[in-house]
Order: C-alpha cells, then sequence, then structure tokens
C-alpha cells in the first residue's frame, strides 16, 4: 500500500543511552502519511524512549530524523509541534475545571482584541468534533465530567489543532471500555482518512489488529521484526515482542517436551497441544 | 440558516453527532446556567437572609445612612478579596496581605505626613511597595519552589516588622483632616445625576454586549440563550441600581471609594474569564502539568499573579488609610487577612484552585462586610461578630463542598 512512497517520517540509527543503559540501539521507523504504524514491544523494550525522541522530549545521541523529506533535528517539543507532529500524552493533559472549547484551545486561544474570541473557538471546536464524528455531549461541559473515552477524544481532538502531519498516541485505549475503545478506534480510523501518519503504541493485540497497517516491534532496544497486519497472527506479533526461541513460555514447552521424550517416548507429541 | 430572532439557531443536522441538536443546545445553556450566573444564587440568598435577621433586630440596618456607611467600610475589603482571588485560584495562599496592606499604609502615611510628598506620589510609592513585595515573594515561590504558605507565612512576620520600622517611634500617624486624601475616601460621593445615569449605561450596556454576542453566535450557527434571558437580566440590574441609589441618595450617595472597588472586582473578572492571561491562571489552577504542556510559562503566571495580589493588598491598605485618616502599629493587622479570605471563599473561591464565581470578592465583602456592620449595630462585640463571621465562613465552604460533591456524583 506504501510501497513506492516516500514516508512522511522517517527514523534511522536511532540510538539513545541513559547512563550506563543503553535505551535504544540502531532503530528504524518509518511513517507513511494516511498509515496507522503500531509501535510494539514489551515494557522496557524502548518504545517510551523513541516517542519522546520523535515528539522532541528526548532527542537521540545517534541517529538521522527525516521529516518530509528533510532531514531534521527534533531537540525540543516546540521543534517538533513546529514540524506538524503531534503527541498525545498516556495522561492527556487535560484541565478538569475548563470546558470542552477552553482545553482545546489551552495554550493557543483565539483573540478578538484585548479578549478572547469564544464564539469563533466553540464554532471550530463544534466544527473539529464534527469532523471526526466525535460524540461529545456539549463542547461547554466541563472537562470534569466526560468519560474517559470522551476525554481521550478531546485529548487527540486537540492534537489536531496544529495541523499536524503526525499523530503520537501513547496507550490511548489504556483503561477504557469495550464501548469507549470502539470509540477511540473509529477516531484513529478517521485520523488515518484525513491524510495524517498515525503512530500507535499499545499493549492491546485486539486493538492493534483492529486498526493498524504496520506493525513495528521493539525488543531490547533495537527492531525485532516488522509485519503487515492481515498477513501476521497475533501469535507471530507475541513472540516478536518477546523474543520467539528465548522466552519463558517457549523455555518451558522445550523443557516438558525434553521431559516427557526421556520419560516416555511414546507420548513425545502429547504436550504441544496443553502448552 | 437559522433566524436569530426566533430562538436558539439549529446547527446542521449530522447524523453521527449529538453536538448541537436543540435539546443538546438547551441542555447545554442550562448547564452553563447552573454552572455559570446561577452559581451565586446561594450567596445572594444568604446576603438577603443576612439583611432580614439584622434588620428584624435593629430597623436602622437597611437606613440610607448606614448603608453609605456600609459601602465606604467594604471597600477595602473587597480590593483585598480581589487580590486573594487571584492567588487562590492557582490553589496556592497568600498569608502576608494584611501585612502588606498595613506596610503601604504606613509607607502612605510616612511618605505623606512626615516627608511631604503630593499625596497621588505618596499612594503610588504606597502601591509601587506592595508590586515588589509581591514580587519578591512569587519569585521565591515560584522559581525556588518554597510552598507559598512559607514564603507568605514569613512575609507576614517581615512585612509587618518593616511595618513597625516604617512607623518607627510615633506609633500612629494621622493624615491631615482636611487634606486630599481624607476628602477623597471619606467625603467623596458620586453625584446624583451621574450615579443614576451610570445605573442606566450599565444595563444597556450589558444587554447591548449580550445582544451583540448572541447575534455572533447565531452567524455562526452556534446555540444562544433565548432572547429574553438578557433582556430579563437586563431589566432586573436597571431596577435593582435603581433602587439602590435612589436609597443611597437619601443619604451621602454612592462613595467614589466603593465604585473604585467594585471597578476592580469587575476588571478582575474579565481578566479572569476573557482574557487568554485569564484563561492561563485557570489553567494552572486546574492542571499544572496540562498548562506546562501547553506551553504556558507557569512561573511567568505564579510570579505576576502573587505581584498583583500584593499590589492590590498596598492598595486596599491605601484605601482603608486614607479612610481611617490614619496609620498606626495595627494596621493590616487583626482579622485584615482572615476577613479577606473568608470574603474570597464565601464568594464562591474554591481553595484547590481552578475555581471561582463571578463576582466572588463583591459578593463575599458584602456578606462579611453586612455582618460586621449588622453586629456593631448591635452594640455586639467582637466575640460574636468572630464567631458569626466564622459560621459563615464554614457554612459557605461546606455548601460549596456539598454542590461540587453533588456535580462530580452525576458525572455528566
Amino acid at each position: 500500500m506504501s510501497g513506492g512512497r516516500e514516508p512522511i517520517l522517517a527514523l534511522r540509527g536511532i540510538s539513545k543511552r541513559f547512563g550506563a543503559v543503553q535505551a535504544l540501539t540502531d532503530v528504524d521507523l518509518d511513517v507513511y502519511a494516511g498509515e496507522v504504524v503500531a509501535l510494539v514491544g514489551d515494557n522496557g523494550a524502548g518504545k517510551s524512549t523513541l516517542v519522546k525522541v520523535i515528539c522532541g522530549v528526548g532527542p537521540p545521541d545517534a541517529g538521522t530524523i527525516t521529516f518530509a523529506g528533510r532531514e531534521v533535528r527534533v531537540d525540543s517539543p516546540h521543534a517538533a509541534q513546529e514540524l506538524g507532529i503531534a503527541t498525545v500524552f498516556q495522561d492527556l493533559a487535560l484541565c478538569d475545571n475548563l470546558d470542552v472549547v477552553n482545553n482545546l484551545f489551552l495554550g493557543r486561544e483565539l483573540r478578538r482584541g484585548a479578549a478572547l474570541d469564544e464564539v469563533e473557538m466553540e464554532r471550530r471546536s463544534g466544527n473539529l468534533l464534527r469532523e471526526l464524528s466525535a460524540r461529545i455531549p456539549s463542547v461547554r461541559l466541563p472537562v470534569a465530567s466526560l468519560s474517559g473515552g470522551q476525554r481521550q477524544t478531546v485529548a487527540i481532538s486537540r492534537s489536531l489543532l496544529g495541523d499536524p502531519r503526525v499523530v503520537l498516541l501513547d496507550e490511548p485505549t489504556a483503561a477504557l471500555g469495550v464501548a469507549q475503545t470502539a470509540q477511540v478506534l473509529n477516531l484513529i480510523e478517521r485520523l488515518r482518512d484525513r491524510g495524517l501518519g498515525v503512530v500507535l503504541i499499545s499493549h492491546n493485540m485486539v486493538d492493534v489488529q483492529a486498526v493498524a497497517d504496520r506493525v513495528a516491534v521493539l525488543r531490547l532496544g533495537r527492531n525485532n521484526g516488522e509485519f503487515r497486519v492481515g498477513e501476521v497472527t497475533n501469535e507471530q506479533i507475541i513472540a516478536a515482542i518477546t523474543g520467539a526461541t528465548q522466552n519463558v513460555v517457549s523455555e518451558r514447552v522445550a523443557r516438558l517436551r525434553e521431559q516427557t521424550a526421556g520419560d516416555d517416548p511414546l507420548a513425545a507429541g502429547g504436550p504441544e497441544g496443553g502448552a | 440558516m437559522a433566524d436569530p430572532a426566533t430562538g436558539p439557531a439549529v446547527p446542521p443536522p449530522t447524523p453521527a453527532t449529538e453536538i448541537g441538536s436543540p435539546k443538546e443546545a438547551v441542555g447545554g445553556w442550562l448547564q452553563t446556567l447552573r454552572t455559570g450566573d446561577i452559581g451565586s444564587l446561594p450567596i445572594i440568598i444568604g446576603l438577603v437572609l443576612i439583611v432580614i435577621v439584622f434588620q428584624s433586630l435593629n430597623p436602622t440596618f437597611l437606613n440610607a445612612f448606614n448603608l453609605v456607611n456600609l459601602c465606604l467600610q467594604i471597600a477595602a475589603l473587597g480590593i483585598m478579596a480581589t487580590g486573594i482571588t487571584l492567588v487562590l485560584m492557582l490553589g496556592e495562599i497568600d498569608l502576608s496581605i494584611g501585612s502588606v496592606s498595613g506596610l503601604a499604609a504606613a509607607v502612605l502615611l510616612v511618605t505623606h505626613v512626615d516627608h511631604g510628598l503630593a499625596p497621588l506620589l505618596a499612594v503610588l510609592i504606597a502601591v509601587l511597595v506592595g508590586t515588589l513585595v509581591g514580587t519578591l515573594q512569587g519569585s521565591i515561590f515560584a522559581r525556588v519552589g518554597v510552598p507559598s504558605f512559607i514564603v507568605t507565612l514569613a512575609g507576614l512576620l517581615i512585612w509587618q516588622g518593616v511595618q513597625l520600622r516604617v512607623l518607627g517611634e510615633q506609633g500612629t500617624i494621622n493624615l491631615p483632616p482636611a487634606g486630599t486624601l481624607v476628602r477623597w475616601a471619606q467625603f467623596s460621593f458620586v453625584p446624583r445625576w451621574l450615579a443614576i445615569a451610570l445605573a442606566v449605561l450599565v444595563p444597556v450596556l450589558y444587554l447591548v454586549f449580550s445582544l451583540l454576542t448572541r447575534h455572533r453566535r447565531a452567524s455562526a450557527e452556534l446555540p444562544v440563550t433565548p432572547l429574553w434571558l438578557p433582556i430579563a437580566v437586563a431589566v432586573i440590574l436597571l431596577v435593582l441600581l435603581q433602587l439602590i441609589v435612589a436609597k443611597l441618595y437619601l443619604d451621602r450617595g454612592v462613595p467614589w471609594t466603593f465604585v473604585f472597588m467594585v471597578l476592580i472586582v469587575v476588571f478582575f473578572d474579565w481578566l479572569l474569564r476573557r482574557t487568554a492571561y485569564g484563561r492561563k491562571i485557570f489553567a494552572v489552577g486546574g492542571n499544572i502539568e496540562a498548562a506546562r504542556r501547553a506551553g504556558i510559562n507557569v512561573d511567568a503566571i505564579r510570579i505576576s499573579v502573587f505581584a498583583l495580589c500584593s499590589t492590590l493588598a498596598a492598595v486596599s491598605g491605601v484605601v482603608a488609610a486614607m479612610r481611617l485618616g490614619f496609620a498606626n502599629q495595627q494596621s493590616g493587622g487583626g482579622e485584615t487577612l482572615i476577613n479577606a479570605i473568608a470574603a474570597a471563599v464565601i464568594g464562591g473561591t474554591s481553595l484547590f484552585g481552578g475555581r471561582t464565581r463571578r463576582y466572588a470578592p463583591l459578593l463575599g465583602a458584602l456578606v462579611i462586610g453586612a455582618i460586621a456592620n449588622g453586629l456593631e449595630l448591635l452594640s455586639l462585640s467582637s466575640d460574636v461578630r468572630l464567631i458569626v463571621t466564622g459560621t459563615v465562613l464554614l457554612a459557605a465552604v461546606v455548601i460549596d463542598a456539598l454542590v461540587q460533591r453533588s456535580r462530580t456524583s452525576h458525572g455528566r
């Protein structure tokens, strides 16, 4: 699908070190416009570090970042936003005491003379949420009274106000119910339909399979495979996340097999089904 | 598409969304009423109750002479409460405002009376002292990270000490009884014709701005309030203001200091709710991390708010000294600090930051002032006054907590 095109965001040979810990080693990642890339990996695989590299919070020690065909330095959150890279962090960073409109425009309020242009901000908020088919009862409700899914929707919508070309979503469905998760996944699809490059960080293989086009796996700070959704099973992804040949599950299977093989040669094929 | 004159504008129906349907528009409007203007209703009811109680206990409470006195008495309190409201909005506290107001009063008297500076210059110097103090305290709080409670507790002591040092051996300094300052604070009242004109102008301006906003919203196809609402509010406002003016002009009339205080309250209410700066104060008080990520310079907001608060405290101290005609070692001491915080909280400012009702300092100052004034008329000493004021403060906070709890329990 995105084969011959140039990626909107390309990371090459990214390395990052925190003291004695090598968090990222020679990592590559491509993000194409109109595509959802799921970034998966176990805890400590380097996902968060990579997100911080992309959004300018933690610049890399080595490697290059190319944005829209141009090599760029992303050494501050502001620089990332200027380029058109928006990030929605797991703690949504919304102000509970402000309504939806004020949260959407927080830090980039529209003015009319000395005062705020509430009418224009409300109109644009309504339009944006309508375009995204987001279900928010009223844009004048304080965010405190919204559900988890609605809050996530507000946070994601807010990232779109800067007209980004790439959106990073850090665990957007964590702690959401089934219906709310579906709502957020719909929203992610709409971001893709708008031609944005979406990087989805998730632990949830069901969500990844449901919405992603491509899955990039990180393991111990290195690339550990890239799959096209539809051509891969959950088991294959999990195998790549955990390291197919050297994880506790496979070791257990191997050990059981050895034991049973030694004890009773006749039952050699048995435990595989049960393991 | 929607005719602005025939009620709520209906945005184009979009199947997959709930936003902007007429039902939601009305719901949203009710919600705004509940959380916004009508939110001050408990305080107004409380104020009416206080008036009824004191009037039945002593019929002179509501006579024009006493009401004019009340206006004179609460001017300084309202100004100080406006300042502390800003600090409370950040979820912080400033315990030094009483001392700062006392220091400003001392500086005013010493520069004006002892050193013979022109009245306006002396006032300016006294107010700038407040700004300086606030900037210093705000910087220590924001940059060094010392809790505001501690910084301003130290300030409470330090500025009181400086006040004593400034006053020196004299103890009490009197203003010249016929001087500009005393005349302005005690004997200058708005001319009757001007007061009546202002009491017409304010509702008219309110109506014009409401209708303009309503028209803009309708053009933008946003939900609008029903047409009768701003008209009804304007009419009520007109009647109320005219009644107050008529009553006060049975005596001396509306004091300029009271008008000055109301202007300060209204200006800062506008600043908080209608400007980007005020929005930043709301954001820092609501979720400091979100504010930071949104690119708000949190330190600058904090320092500027503490500077504003101390400046207003100094203005309040100056107004109080001018009304009393003197400053002494007790200026700004006693209940000054507690009354200002109580006024802000009774008016509907949350101690946890990020929430305040409209014109909270004015309404709170009216409540505190009415209680103090009424009890004084009854010749009850300060023991009863302290107990009653404390009880009202507690009641206000309890009501606020209950409202808050019901709001969260009802969720959306």
